[in-house]
């Protein structure tokens, strides 16, 4: 790992000696061992501060939005799984790829002091979705672990599973972290941050009202989730978010064929393109189209 | 110092119920916080840190002030009875229990919150000693001593025994109520037990942190003009786990709810961190993310402490070291701002 990151430094301070990038979006070493920051070096001298180690996870795709405003290219270190949450900004006009250096680096899965991370069970392989460079490794990610929790749920009852969520959702805290860290969540204005919307919450005014927030944040990103599990990773009430966006993508492939947000990003997401094979939704699964719950 | 075997937890618990409602921290759906306890449940004592800190006891995250509906052609206003509800909170930390005089501090100084106060009154705090601290707590950089956490009881757990040391009038009347489950405990084995947790606060990373230029408050201009500001808060996501989980952040927004046949006028907790926060007609007055990142470490470190004879607004529980998705924490802060000399020259 040591190489690798010695590699990455010596190849970023080419580029920013090339004049090809003037800012770099990276890690640094936090406080503790288990503990990588994300930062954006603005200096060629900080580069000597990068680190890249397991503890890397953060995917560092959704730091472009605001890297777009300014002058220049930006350099982003990405791993294989946070090329997907780049390719679906990049789908949606939220980054400018003219702007944007990559710099694919590899993976051998992410770790915190607990150990590997939970989105790395469900890794999505070594393969750079988008990137202008890539450093080699021999280093593999880890093999997927079905967590076994998606099916769990699929076999309760409907009043089961409604009571499993009523729990889960009541811990929420209305942080919007999960929002705020998700590559697909890239509204300018939120329509929970709009005091005009009506309905706009800083905290729940009731027990359900939180549930709903996450159920219409998981309709929103349907189609555009990529699976980068980084709401779980950063819910501090440890929500399974994942859940949530799973089963859309579950419902998703079922009826109109296994789709996968951000590994392309000129494919079209099944609910923003009609096709006339697209099942009739209520008429096969009757009203409302939900098939099992 | 009194004494009892720790496996008689339950019914040192179900002796306070008959007065009070017990509150201890217990895990639901795979997070541990305070819940209120009743005869069955499991409690978690290892946990150091509940996942809500404990400032929702007096500041819920929620609460409604009054509610407002139309009848008959004229307005009533029926303000929300606040509820008297006598609580044992058990299991408190030391650095939990510093953040409810930071509390008091803000809702009981003229004019008082009534809402807080009812809460406060009605609630006895029993603190639990730190037999395991962990590598992000600092809370010994104000002052805090997890071996002697105070309250109005404090509790050690040492060699399978809970040892109960009353402190305040409060805490005699929880004595009296379960006087008769103790024996007489020797304070020689809880001071051992002081001792060693004082030994194992040597051994934590952070046991030297100090404030540095934070500390001193004719430097309160450097500090805000400081360059680092935009660096830390470049990855900011600017959610607010760290405001929300902060023991001492007391920031709240008045909003209604419209039901649709009444108004419920309720305060919510609310969050510098957010581009809503202290909204006025103008617009907003800190419009980019650091300078409400600055906001947030300026109050903790220097507006509060100038307004409150020198008491810093944080107790070094380690919350935000833990869950901030960025690793953007206060003692980053500290040590790139605080620790650096006047120039900047820590360089973050």
């Amino acid at each position: 790992m040591h190489a690798i990151e010695e590699t990455i430094k010596e190849t970023c301070k080419k580029l920013w000696d090339h004049g090809e990038v003037n800012r770099i979006l990276a890690w640094e070493k936090g406080l503790f061992d288990y503990d990588a920051a994300p930062v954006l070096f603005r200096s060629r001298e900080r580069i000597s501060r990068l680190v890249y180690n397991e503890h890397c996870g953060v995917n560092l795709s959704k730091f472009l939005i605001k890297e777009m405003e300014k002058e220049g290219k930006v350099l982003v270190l990405l791993k294989p799984c946070d090329t997907y949450g780049f390719n679906q900004l990049l789908s949606e006009n939220r980054v400018n790829r003219e702007k944007v250096y990559i710099l694919g680096v590899p993976c051998g899965g992410m770790r915190d002091e607990k150990g590997l991370l939970f989105k790395c069970l469900s890794c999505k392989g070594n393969d750079f979705k988008a990137s202008d460079q890539i450093i080699e490794s021999d280093l593999s990610v880890p093999a997927p672990v079905p967590s076994g929790e998606e099916e769990k749920l699929n076999k309760m009852t409907a009043e089961e599973r409604f009571a499993f969520w009523r729990g889960q959702l009541s811990k929420c805290i209305r942080c919007n972290a999960c929002r705020n860290v998700c590559p697909a969540c890239s509204c300018i204005k939120c329509v929970f941050d709009n005091r005009d919307s009506g309905i706009e919450a800083k905290a729940n005014s009731d027990a359900f009202e939180e549930n709903l927030f996450h159920i219409i944040r998981a309709f929103h990103v349907a189609g555009r989730c990529t699976d980068c599990g980084e709401c779980s990773r950063v819910c501090p009430q440890n929500i399974p978010l994942y859940l949530l966006n799973r089963k859309m993508i579950e419902e998703m492939n079922e009826r109109y064929g296994t789709y996968q947000a951000g590994e392309n990003p000129e494919a079209k997401s099944p609910l923003t393109e009609f096709k006339e094979s697209d099942p009739e939704v209520s008429a096969e699964y009757g009203k409302g189209g939900v098939s099992s719950c | 110092m009194l004494k009892m075997p720790l496996k008689c937890l339950d019914a040192l618990f179900l002796e306070l119920s008959k007065e009070h409602q017990v509150y201890a921290p217990m895990e639901k759906a795979g997070s541990v916080s305070f819940f209120p306890w009743k005869e069955g449940d499991t409690v978690c004592l290892d946990t150091l840190l509940t996942d809500h800190s404990p400032k929702s006891f007096f500041f819920p995250q929620s609460e409604t002030l009054y509610r407002a509906r139309r009848e008959e052609g004229s307005l009533s206003i029926v303000p929300e009875e606040a509820e008297e509800i006598s609580s044992v909170y058990f299991g408190v930390r030391a650095c939990d229990r510093r953040s409810f005089e930071i509390l008091d501090r803000v809702f009981l100084s003229t004019p008082c919150d009534s809402c807080y106060e009812s809460k406060r009154r009605n609630g006895y705090v029993v603190t639990l000693a730190c037999e395991n601290p962990e590598d992000t707590c600092f809370c010994q950089t104000f002052g805090i001593d997890p071996a002697w956490p105070g309250g109005d009881v404090s509790v050690w757990i040492a060699d399978g025994d809970l040892y109960w040391k009353s402190l305040t009038e409060k805490g005699e009347a929880l004595t009296e109520l379960v006087e008769g489950l103790f024996e007489a405990g020797d304070r020689e084995k809880a001071e051992e037990e002081k001792a060693k947790i004082r030994k194992k606060l040597e051994a934590l990373p952070l046991k030297d942190l100090s404030l540095g230029r934070f500390e001193h408050p004719d430097s309160a201009m450097d500090l805000f003009e400081s360059e680092q500001w935009e660096t830390l808060s470049d990855t900011c996501l600017g959610c607010g786990i760290c405001t929300f989980l902060c023991p001492t952040c007391q920031c709240y927004d008045i909003c209604d709810y419209d039901s649709g046949h009444e108004i419920r006028k309720f305060r919510c907790w609310d969050s510098c961190m957010y581009p809503g926060f202290t909204e006025m007609s103008h617009g907003n007055n800190r419009n980019s993310q650091m300078q409400r990142f600055r906001q947030r470490f300026m109050h903790k470190l220097v507006y509060f402490p100038e307004n409150n004879g020198g008491v810093n607004s944080c107790v070094g529980c380690g919350r935000c070291l833990r869950k901030c998705p960025s690793s953007l924490n206060i003692v980053r802060v500290i040590k790139a701002i605080g620790e650096s000399d006047a120039e900047g020259g820590n360089d973050e």
